[in-house]
């Protein structure tokens, strides 16, 4: 007769491993007391099974950017004037609204300075590709190439220049793992850009992003820009989240509204992210630089229209008459010397004119002069 | 007096792999899942990992067998996630067993068994999922879209039936 862990093998082992996994779980949920997010062990395994797929990331990620770069460099050149031309447009534009911005900017700063307002800028920045994802949607999480060994840290917010991605979770020597802001566990502190109104943004596990701690608020509208409000001392003040969707009623966090958000970045199609790892209290030179230029720009051009209206024209700005319609007025002639047959008045009108006579004959006042 | 059929006898096959061959693809498969990911966002909704594991599971016809290579598969992909290890390694463990004692009962080898075997058993890693994140870890507001876990099986098994075909060739008798 089989013994009972013979005949009761199979499930036997899967109750085994199931109960070894519980029990693995359960030590990860209690959180280190280090204060990372993992502990030594659970961080171990995951550096070892990254450490197995990042070469393999790395020639998948420098192959497809070969090729694009082949297509996009050589091939595939069709739209490359115009595309530049549209942002040479682009450029002049921007640089007359920071000329138009700048003089607010610097008196802002100013008064800032004056209240001892502290803001964060960002100050220094790490330029990575994104070369993995976790390969499920319920983890939403991509893997970048650049990691401790490029100064990198847990906690260090990611961007691109549409906004923001999400912020460092785990951080290996050669790469780390972005927490994006449309997974679940993820948040941020954001703001209102018109209403100012702070708000907590959270992901949601549909992949999207939503505010779900405010209550209905007339002035809330879609479209209005949300901020990163700078609150959670992770992202710095004033980035872009993205824009107001769909405010509906939650009804799972009564009285609060679920107030959707259409992300600035495409978090689905990342290839280049800006890692912020440092940042400053004070505007960074690159920045003073470029605003000291904008109001020099300004100042020269207010100059410039003063000194237009000073200088003097045709026109006297003070005459009544100015600013009439030019007419042309022909100058009159001087009065002859000694009046003749050419002199006005002096040609009989042609009714009294008989062919073959005399047409010098006077019928007006004038006299008419001697023949010369 | 029973007679054996074809379909008996193949039922009674179990099949083999080379060690290398059994720790690289459920590897490829990994991490063919976390690049894939990034070139075409949609394949996150495949599971290639978990149709690995029940092609082993199948194949091997051992539900011993079949919840270790669950478990392990399954672990390997939560490292890339930022959830607790063992989540998929619990599922994957569970699915592996079932799919293993499965096998001994029917004929896998046939491409509309197999179809509904990979769509059931991602129907099953949903509520696996579902179950261990609500129940075991807490995780409070858990919602399931059921409607794309459906499409999910239905791609799953859409994607199981070539990829099946390919592994079969890599399989050895015992």
């Amino acid at each position: 007769m089989d013994s009972f862990f013979a005949r009761y093998k199979n499930p036997l082992v899967l109750i085994a491993v199931l109960l070894a996994q519980t029990i693995g779980l359960a030590v990860q949920v209690k959180r280190p007391d280090t204060g990372e997010r993992d502990g030594h062990h659970v961080r171990m395994v995951r550096l070892w099974a990254v450490s197995i797929a990042l070469p393999f990331e790395r020639i998948v990620h420098g192959t497809g950017r070969d090729i694009r770069g082949a297509w996009t460099n050589y091939i595939n050149l069709l739209h490359v004037r115009q595309h530049n031309r549209d942002l040479e447009q682009e450029v002049a534009q921007l640089r007359l609204e920071q000329v138009a911005l700048s003089e607010d900017a610097i008196q802002g700063h100013r008064l800032q300075a004056l209240l001892e307002f502290q803001r964060h800028y960002i100050s220094t920045t790490v330029a990575a590709q994104v070369i993995g994802t976790s390969g499920s949607d319920q983890s939403r999480v991509i893997y970048i190439d650049k990691g401790s060994a490029n100064g990198l840290k847990p906690d260090m917010a990611v961007i691109t220049p549409d906004g923001v991605v999400g912020k460092l979770r785990d951080v290996f020597p050669h790469t780390a793992q972005v927490l994006e802001l449309d997974d679940p566990s993820s948040g941020a502190g954001v703001v209102l850009e018109s209403t100012r109104i702070l708000g907590i943004l959270r992901g949601t596990v549909a992949g999207g992003i939503q505010i779900n701690n405010l209550t209905a608020d007339s002035r809330i509208q879609p479209g209005e820009r949300v901020l990163t409000s700078g609150g959670d001392q992770v992202y710095p003040r004033g980035l872009n989240v993205g824009t107001i969707e769909s405010i509906k009623p939650d009804p799972e966090h009564q009285p609060y509204m679920a107030i959707a958000i259409h992300p600035a970045t495409r978090l689905e199609q990342l290839e280049e992210v800006l890692v912020i790892t440092g940042t400053q209290t004070t505007l960074p030179a690159q920045m003073q630089k470029d605003l000291s230029g904008a109001a020099a720009t300004a100042e020269a051009a207010r100059a410039a229209s003063t000194a237009t209206e000073r200088l003097p024209g045709i026109e006297d700005p003070a005459h009544p008459t100015a600013g009439a319609a030019n007419t042309l007025v022909p100058p009159r002639p001087l009065p002859a010397l000694h009046s003749d047959r050419f002199t006005p008045g002096a040609t009989p009108p042609a009714a009294e004119l008989k062919p073959g006579g005399d047409g010098a004959t006077s019928t007006s006042g004038s006299s008419p002069g001697s023949a010369p | 007096m029973a007679t054996r059929s074809y379909t008996s006898r193949r039922e009674a096959e179990q099949y083999a792999f080379h060690p290398a061959v059994a720790l690289l693809i459920p590897l490829v498969a990994v991490v063919l899942q976390a690049t894939g990911s990034k070139v075409f966002p949609r394949l996150a909704l495949l599971d290639l990992p978990l149709i690995v594991t029940i092609f082993f599971a199948v194949a091997r016809r051992s539900p011993v067998a079949g919840t270790l290579t669950g478990a392990a598969i399954g672990l390997f992909q939560d490292a890339f996630t930022n959830q607790p290890i063992g989540v998929n390694g619990m599922a994957k463990a569970v699915v592996g067993y079932m799919a293993a004692n499965i096998g001994v009962r029917l004929d896998v080898e046939n491409t509309k068994t197999r179809a509904l075997l990979v769509c059931s058993f991602s129907l099953v890693q949903s509520i696996l999922l579902y179950l261990i994140r609500s129940r075991l870890l807490g995780v409070q507001g858990l919602q399931v879209l059921w409607l794309h876990e459906l499409l999910r099986a239905i791609a799953n098994a859409a994607v199981a039936i070539p990829v099946f075909f390919v592994l079969d060739r890599v399989k050895r008798q015992e």
